[in-house]
């Protein structure tokens, strides 16, 4: 599933380059939004949908129960 | 004057939040800077979309589609959706992570432990900081400027019309240096007794008001326009290549031919005054083009920014638990169509819209930043307008309240501290050098921004390409155990040659069209440094094994 949902977010990327409405204005969406802004306008929606599935599919659950380290950090940094 | 009230009533706002955000404040250096890493999912999505979306989403948006077409949406807006979530969740929850593990405050302090250098904090600090500067002077300007312009009449008594030409300043408009300041006060108050914390309640009442009000502001133009059917078929008679990312040989364009006509007048009347008095010549309209794919594509880099913001570092590691990030991670490309939606449509209706066959916005306006105000001041009444100047200072604001904290935290935690001897400083001495120095750097930027840099509106969009030319650090550091600290050295030092030889190709930024190789200059500047990291670090000496152990965990 994950290879999916991440093959899924590289796709979108590659759907972003929407060289097919670059030189339509005839075409509007509800009859006042230009087809090449209503696709971006998706591209937008479709990414919060499908970080929404990574959110679920994909999370990094071994980050969920971070402890502090008691030893502070190393000579060079972490020195708060 | 009933936009000054309303401004100033927005203000009194903030400041009461402020208030009651500092009540919760615990009095130590770590709630501070970190607020206890105790920020839930809605607090962090709105402190993260409040901090990455400046006044540019709003002003700057409208501004942009007026003078390229709707192109400006895939360009920014819809890359921006894809790339900032990629970062949160890919870069920001990791670093979440190692701050509570090793208690990091800075970024500094995660990549002097990360590269085995104490040196290579004094080599990303400079970097760091001049990358955030101009950053923070286009906010105080920008903040200053929208007050003088938009409270003309307020106070006539008080503050007569000064100046000529552009910079002139309308009879009781408040004058710049004092609506700057005002400003800087009211950030600085809030900053200095909340924290982050403050900021973090600040920011999410700020992206409300502008959120809101980007939709309000739609809502009433469209109507004043004859409906939303009506101003978008005014475009395609016109103007139809703002429509799309070409232009056609046939196109009307009206108002690149309006802009011409009013060049030549300008230029005649230039011409005809005598040498000494001429000034600068005027601007000659640009031809549309369209938008090249090449240009299209690259603007991909320019989000990746994020990843690198020392201001969104914090923002991340004042989260309560990985889990808080998933808000964000999900809302924040929804949150960004619905601010730039509606302005791209407001600034391509703009280019055509007309009352009695005149158009609004008249040919030969030269600042298309001023388009939505101009649009909002002909279209709606001072309340709307009043409305829309407190929406455009929210997001204004909402960016500068955390630049200026993590500024504050760099040299508190990342100099100060770390160069004190072990635990010669008390948390009340942190304490109090953190908020020393938020208020030291308000000082330096109002200072700074009285002068005026007329080129620091020009830099934008370099610091950005800085930041995310930085981003393959941050990946490498995150991901890839083989990266050396020759190899960050090198990344960073061949960003810095890169960055800087481009932006010297480009008349240091003067010209704004200027492109390398028909691509953005970020995507040769952010090339050289992935080569540049991996070449290095693959023919140098490998990290310590306690170093991959502590960040990859033991093989």
């Amino acid at each position: 599933m994950k290879k999916i949902i991440y093959g899924s977010i590289i796709l979108l990327a590659f759907l972003h380059h929407d060289w097919w409405w670059w030189d339509n204005s005839e075409t509007l969406v509800f009859g006042f939004v230009p087809i090449g802004l209503a696709y971006h306008a998706g591209i937008s929606l479709a990414s919060g949908i499908l970080w929404a599935l990574a959110v679920v599919y994909c999370w990094p659950s071994e980050l969920d129960d971070v402890q502090p380290v008691n030893a502070r950090a190393s000579k060079n940094g972490g020195k708060a | 004057m009933t936009q000054l009230l309303i401004i100033l009533a927005y203000l009194g706002l903030l400041l009461i939040l402020g208030v009651f955000s500092s009540r919760l404040f615990k009095g130590t250096s770590a709630d501070y800077f970190l607020a206890s890493r105790s920020i839930g999912p809605f607090l962090l999505l709105m402190s993260l979309f409040g901090t990455t979306m400046t006044a540019f989403a709003l002003v700057g948006s409208t501004g942009a589609t007026f003078k390229d077409g709707i192109g400006v949406y895939g360009k920014m807006a819809s890359w921006s959706g894809i790339i900032h979530s990629a970062c949160f969740f890919i870069i920001g929850i990791k670093l979440w992570s190692f701050g509570k593990r090793f208690g990091y405050t800075t970024q500094i302090q995660f990549f002097r432990d990360r590269f085995e250098s104490n040196n290579f904090g004094l080599l990303l600090f400079p970097i760091l900081v001049g990358l955030v500067i101009p950053y923070l002077l286009i906010g105080v300007m920008g903040a200053g400027t929208t007050i003088e312009k938009l409270t003309g009449g307020a106070l006539p008594d008080i503050f007569p019309a000064a100046g000529v030409g552009p910079a002139a300043r309308a009879a009781g408009a408040i004058p710049y240096a004092y609506g700057s300041a005002l400003i800087c006060i009211v950030v600085m108050i809030y900053v200095f007794f909340g924290g982050v914390r403050g900021t973090a309640w600040a920011n999410a009442f700020q992206t409300i008001v502008f959120i809101i009000l980007g939709v309000v502001t739609f809502a009433a133009i469209s109507d004043k326009l004859g409906g939303v059917k009506e101003a978008t078929a005014m475009v395609q008679k016109h103007n139809p290549d703002k429509l799309r990312r070409t232009v056609r040989e046939n196109d009307q364009l009206t108002r690149y031919k309006g802009d011409v006509k009013v060049y030549e007048k300008r230029f005649a009347a230039w011409k005809n005054k005598p040498e000494s008095q001429r000034g600068t010549a005027p601007n000659k309209p640009v031809k549309p083009h369209g938008i090249g794919h090449l240009k299209f594509l690259t603007y991909m880099f320019i989000p990746l920014s994020v990843g690198m913001f020392p201001h969104l570092f914090q923002h991340w590691l004042t989260a309560k638990s990985a889990k808080s990030f998933k808000l964000s991670v999900i809302a924040h490309p929804i949150l960004i169509m619905l601010v730039w939606v509606p302005c791209v449509l407001i600034g391509v209706w703009a280019t055509s819209a007309m009352i009695d066959g005149k158009p609004i916005i008249p040919y030969g306006f030269s600042n298309p930043n001023a388009v939505l105000g101009k649009l909002v001041d002909s279209s709606t009444g001072p309340v709307l307008g009043g409305l829309l100047t407190a929406g455009i200072l929210a997001a204004i604001m909402s960016s500068l309240d955390s630049q200026f904290l993590c500024l504050g935290s760099i040299f508190t935690n990342d100099i100060v501290a770390h160069y004190a001897k072990d635990g010669s400083l008390s948390d009340k001495q942190r304490l109090l050098l953190g908020r020393g120095f938020v208020v030291f750097i308000v000082i330096v930027t109002y200072l700074l921004a009285q002068t005026r840099p007329g080129g620091v509106f020009t830099l934008g969009v370099w610091c950005f390409s800085g930041f995310a030319s930085l981003f393959p650090l941050v990946a490498a550091a995150l991901y890839w155990k083989r990266t050396t600290t020759a190899g960050a050295y090198a990344c960073v030092i061949s960003t810095a040659v890169a960055w800087v030889y481009l932006f010297a190709q480009a008349g240091y930024g003067a010209n704004r069209e200027y492109l390398f190789l028909d691509m953005m200059p970020v995507a040769t500047i952010i090339s050289v440094s992935t080569v540049s990291l991996v070449v290095v670090s693959l023919i140098t000496r490998p990290p310590s094994t306690a170093t991959v152990e502590k960040f990859f965990g033991k093989a």
